[in-house]
């Protein structure tokens, strides 16, 4: 009756427990609010021996606001984060980007953690057995080729997460827990280039923490299109985030989301220290060019979705560049 | 397949169930418990149709594992009428005709129910916002909204 393969659910009372339970078997998963994972085990995509639930862990659900940053438990509901009054006060383009996360009934399962691991997407890959099957698999699962790329030696599928590009712009950084205890690394050190293995953990390791410093002379944004307005993945989004000092460009920050098998920071240091201008915004998308890598993953083909991060990035930081005037 | 004992209350009642590991909320209310309101629908969370209230929160039932509600309280649109009368929302969904071919109504139903006790008196955006995880291929909305709004008025009439 069930469509869902056997497997074991474990809810363990500690984080050590839940780490223990991860890497005692490497087809074992993490389940937090299931809204990512559980629509993929119904389309058969991944079929683990056994889900960890890390749900409940207090120590996962912690927010602290100290002077200089924010500490963020990943197990902490969209809906939660939404809701912390303090949160849209200081980091508005957050709140923003949560809230363009799927519809209320998803945020008020789906965890931080959760959103920043999501799977990568792809038209070959979101689909029922049967499609996949009588397209023949694809390289993501089960194939021998990339239906986007079929040259390619590597998976193309694209990351499509709305909250990891602004957490990027704002320096966060997260920790990861595993068998060998805990380790801190910039949130842009979790993804890699490979549309298959896009998450950079190791078997038994989860993402526990999001550290977020507070700046604040810093301006920050996020804008995404998407198919469906009310509720969609982006088919290209566009984080920023910049500090302006009189007439002068002093930091910018960029990150693309929707376009790569990462969400991708876009070098912009030729513009620091510059002014914002029709020609510096000609740069900028000069760099955005040649930056992303847009393939046909999405029901949208490339070029619009390329033309769209490039008009979406001059909007943003123009606004951005008013703000904080 | 090996089941582990939950409890937990649905519509009010509180129950004690062996479960499959693997089973999901929507199939242990609809085949378990025989609670057919909750409709299944797109299977993958895109279309709200299988929306329950867990704790109160809208949650989508065929998202969630009946194994990760235990000790919470699930609500259907079972529970919304009482002793054969429809409730302030349902009456308003029957009369404002927010209610057409009737696949999408219990998620509808869920998730204004969820909106209205957060918010008794919301404006139309608040309404879209609740209900954006909800489609409705009869009514294109306007209708159901309309009913949403009948509803607040109508519960702040009701003693």
């Amino acid at each position: 009756m069930s469509l869902l393969n056997e497997f074991r659910f474990i809810r363990p009372e500690t984080t050590a427990q839940a780490v223990t339970a991860l890497a005692g078997s490497t087809d074992t998963r993490v389940l937090c609010g299931g809204t990512d994972l559980l629509p993929n085990l119904r389309r058969g995509l991944v079929s683990p021996g056994a889900l960890v639930d890390v749900s409940r862990l207090e120590s996962l659900q912690q927010i602290s606001w100290e002077d200089d940053r924010l500490t963020l438990g990943a197990a902490i509901t969209l809906e939660e984060l939404a809701n912390e009054p303090r949160l849209n006060r200081h980091f508005p383009a957050l709140v923003k980007a949560i809230l363009s996360v799927a519809g209320p009934s998803h945020r008020a399962a789906a965890s931080l953690g959760g959103n920043l691991c999501q799977d990568t997407r792809c038209i070959f890959y979101n689909q029922s057995d049967w499609w996949r099957r009588s397209n023949d698999y694809c390289l993501k699962y089960r194939g021998e080729l990339c239906h986007v790329m079929p040259k390619g030696d590597r998976c193309y599928a694209t990351y499509h997460g709305d909250i990891a590009p602004v957490l990027m712009a704002l320096g966060a950084q997260i920790d990861i827990i595993g068998p060998g205890g805990s380790r801190r690394l910039p949130l842009d050190g979790l993804y890699q280039e490979n549309g298959s293995h896009h998450l950079s953990l190791e078997p038994g390791e989860l993402v526990s923490t999001i550290i977020l410093p507070r700046h604040v002379q810093w301006h920050s944004g996020y804008e995404k299109v998407r198919v469906r307005d009310a509720i969609d993945f982006p088919l290209a989004g566009v984080a920023a985030a910049l500090r302006r000092e009189g007439d002068t460009l002093a930091q910018l920050r960029l990150v693309v989301t929707g376009t790569n098998s990462i969400p991708i920071r876009v070098d912009l240091s030729q513009l620091e220290g510059g002014t914002w201008s029709d020609e510096a915004a000609e740069e900028m998308a000069k760099a955005i060019r040649k930056a992303v890598n847009v393939l046909k993953t999405t029901v949208t083909g490339p070029k619009y979705r390329r033309r769209v991060v490039m008009a979406m990035a001059k909007r943003l930081v123009s606004q951005l560049w008013q703000q904080a005037a | 397949m090996k089941k582990q004992l939950i409890s937990l209350r649905v519509n009010g009642r509180d129950r004690e169930d062996a479960v499959a590991d693997n089973m999901l909320l929507v199939d242990y209310l609809r085949d378990q418990l025989g609670l057919t309101g909750t409709k299944q629908g797109c299977d993958g969370g895109e279309c709200g149709a299988c929306t329950v209230l867990v704790d109160g929160r809208p949650r989508l039932a065929c998202c969630t594992l009946v194994q990760s509600v235990d000790g919470c309280s699930v609500e259907t649109v079972e529970s919304l009428s009482h002793n054969g009368r429809l409730s302030a929302l349902q009456q308003a969904f029957h009369e404002k005709l927010g209610t057409q071919c009737g696949f999408c109504t219990p998620g509808m139903l869920m998730a204004s129910e969820a909106l209205l006790r957060q918010n008794p008196d919301p404006d139309v955006d608040a309404i879209k916002g609740a209900l954006a995880g909800n489609l409705c291929r009869c009514t294109g909305y306007v209708k159901i909204i309309e009913s949403v709004q009948s509803a607040a008025t109508n519960r702040e009439i009701a003693p």
